[in-house]
């Protein structure tokens, strides 16, 4: 009946005591009660939305001279935030939509958070170019609707407008994606819900979900079509990113690997930053059986390869450069590397191609307090990497005299870190209202992967065979 | 509603629930719902249900998506309002292969969904008929009709879920308009 599993294989979820109830009781936990820790993170992350939202204010009110910008440098800070978060933002969907293609049974224990992530994340990306225009009150004319002026549409020819659609798509794409997936698991909730407001809540949050056999087959029909349509989209999304960029003539820019370049950096952003959150998030709720050590060895391993892959992107740009023989292309890099932003590339390098090699050992990849410590160094870097490409190919242009320096003012400060506040602000209020990890997904696999049903397997067929884990599991279940 | 009385049987493990489905529709006795936690493999089989067409509504909203994107700009840089974008063609096709892209999948997603919610009976707001708290748990759960049914009919019902493994059977009634 159900697919086979080798013993061998590490269970997916810990803990011999598990059964279905035991899953949503500890699934369901973090929304049944209430701690002070929560609150004091909300308001803290709280204030820093306040304070991201007086910024953007402030852009509006003052105009876009407020931030670091000059005459040389016209995209900076913003762009930079906008691409890192986008990048951030790609991990959810990837987890849910690729690995579930790829039949990765370890996705069910992280989609729901990373997706959750995604969301909040192109939320968070969104304000940037957003604000960038000035006059936010003319942003709905980035969308071909008719107007008086003609009509005038939009330049369909345009990368930028590309990224309009891409983007928009991408994010409800992904809220269907979460909220299909949220609504069996809004039905567990309520029908274990004493109060009848919290019962009455949680039913209209599920739709008025029942779990029929023909819901559930309709369920299953849809996931699988649009993780199918997700894959695609995906890398769709940060390759018209990356095009915004491509397609320009500025030297640094204008490369035909920046879409393969682009999307491996955006998976490998994006798994660090599911890490960063699922390693807090794990210890805080007591969910360490369902988010076990076998899920971070498994996402390391994606860290190390997407990183590697950017690594490889590096250099491949610095022979192409040189290959190329175009004076400008050559110098373009050559300033990149050792011009006034040298500090800034070796950040790079060092967070993206160096620290990620740690990966290639076993006891690294499954060390906690590394993978946190890495996770961090990871965002850091991929936040330089944007920054690197997008100054350093503006600050020195082809005019000597114009060549200028970028550095930012309390308002680009402001701003970006505000960002990060809605995002953990955002996910503060998802991880207390909202089941964290997706509850039918986990007993899905229950019968297969689990600890508990390993063990039961290898106790009626007398432990002939059982593997390293398994007879762990066989010594613990004896006692 | 017709329906208001119902037998519910309710078993703890997937595979024993598959086997009794199986030999109960052997009997001939017609199951009106199963509710489970989670999708179960093989339910579908033995439920004996047909596929789900979902997969091609969503082909079809997708293929509108693609075909709406592609007038719509060709309409525009050509008929509309077309301009000389530095030289450039004014039907440049391989402009509009990202946005057609995205408009595909947009469309094709939120049809689907629009779809799968109509036919699934889904909103928000709807109160749903709850057999059993715990078949969003642990539980899975059979339902019978017994409106129609005589008494030694159900009681036929009764015995057979409980000799194929349920570990409760129950009856449940639900008021008017519930």
């Amino acid at each position: 009946m159900h697919a086979y599993e080798s013993e061998f294989r590490e269970p997916l979820i810990n803990g011999l005591d598990k059964t279905y109830t035991k899953i949503t009781d500890d699934l369901v936990a973090p929304t049944e009660r209430n701690s002070t820790m929560w609150w004091i993170m909300v308001l803290l992350t709280g204030a820093g939305s306040l304070f991201f939202v007086f910024c953007l204010a402030w852009t509006v009110w003052f105009g876009i001279g407020t931030w670091g910008l000059n005459k040389t440098i016209g995209w900076a800070w913003d762009i930079t935030n906008f691409v890192w978060w986008i990048g951030i933002g790609h991990a959810g969907t990837l987890i849910s939509a690729i690995l579930l293609l790829f039949r990765q049974r370890y996705r069910t224990g992280i989609n729901r958070a990373a997706e959750a992530m995604t969301i909040f994340a192109v939320i968070c990306a969104g304000m940037f170019p957003i604000f960038h225009m000035g006059r936010v009150w003319d942003a709905p004319f980035i969308f071909p609707i008719p107007n008086t002026r003609g009509p005038l549409w939009v330049n369909f020819n345009s990368p930028l407008l590309w990224d309009v659609f891409a983007i928009s798509t991408y994010f409800s794409v992904s809220l269907l994606f979460w909220y299909s997936g949220l609504m069996p698991d809004f039905a567990t909730i309520r029908d274990r819900s004493k109060g009848k407001l919290r019962k009455k809540l949680y039913n209209i949050a599920s739709f008025g979900w029942q779990g029929s056999a023909k819901q559930w087959q309709r369920f299953e029909s849809l996931s699988l079509i649009l993780a199918g349509l997700s894959t695609p989209l995906v890398l769709s999304v940060h390759t018209i990113v990356s095009f915004d960029f491509a397609t320009s003539v500025i030297p640094g820019w204008h490369t035909t690997i920046f879409p393969p370049y682009f999307v491996a950096g955006a998976i490998f952003s994006g798994f660090a930053m599911v890490e960063t959150l699922m390693l807090i998030v794990r210890k805080l709720f007591n969910l360490e059986d369902y988010i076990t050590v076998n899920h971070i060895e498994s996402m390391n391993k994606i860290i190390v390869l997407t990183g590697s892959i950017v690594g490889i992107a590096y250099l491949t740009e610095l022979f192409i450069a040189w290959y190329s023989g175009a004076l400008y292309e050559q110098f373009a890099f050559y300033n990149r590397i050792l011009g006034k932003y040298l500090w800034a590339y070796f950040i790079m390098m060092f967070c993206n191609v160096v620290s990620p090699q740690f990966y290639w050992f076993k006891s690294m990849r499954r060390n906690l307090w590394v993978t946190f410590i890495l996770s961090i160094f990871v965002n850091i870097g991929m936040w330089f990497e944007r920054f690197v490409i997008i100054v350093t190919s503006l600050a020195d242009d082809y005019l000597v005299s114009s060549w200028a320096y970028f550095s930012p003012t309390w308002v680009d400060l402001g701003i970006y870190l505000g960002s990060i506040s809605v995002f953990l602000f955002l996910f503060l209020l998802f991880s207390r209202f909202f089941p964290v990890i997706a509850i039918a997904e986990v007993k899905a696999i229950f019968r297969t992967s689990s600890e508990a049903a390993k063990a039961e397997r290898a106790k009626a067929e007398g432990a002939t065979h059982g593997g390293f884990v398994l007879r762990g599991a066989m010594d613990k279940y004896s006692k | 509603m017709a329906n208001n009385k119902f037998i519910v049987g309710l078993w703890d493990h997937e595979e024993v629930y598959l086997h009794a489905i199986e030999h109960i529709r052997h009997k001939g006795i017609t199951i009106y719902d199963s509710l489970t936690p989670f999708p179960v493999h093989g339910l579908d089989e033995a439920l004996g249900l047909r596929d789900t067409r979902l997969h091609t509504a969503g082909f079809m909203f997708g293929a509108t998506g693609t075909t709406l994107a592609l007038t719509f700009m060709s309409w525009v840089m050509t008929t509309n309002y077309p301009i000389d974008f530095g030289g450039k063609p004014y039907w440049p096709l391989p402009s509009f292969i990202p946005i057609t892209f995205e408009m595909t999948v947009l469309f094709a997603a939120w049809g689907m969904t629009l779809t799968y919610l109509v036919r699934n009976k889904l909103w928000p707001g709807r109160v749903p008929r709850i057999f059993d708290t715990r078949t969003t748990d642990d539980r899975f759960a059979l339902i019978f009709e017994a409106d129609k049914l005589s008494d030694s009919e159900l009681n036929e019902i009764k015995s057979l879920c409980t000799a194929e493994g349920a570990v409760e059977v129950k009856d449940k009634t639900f008021a008017e308009g519930e």
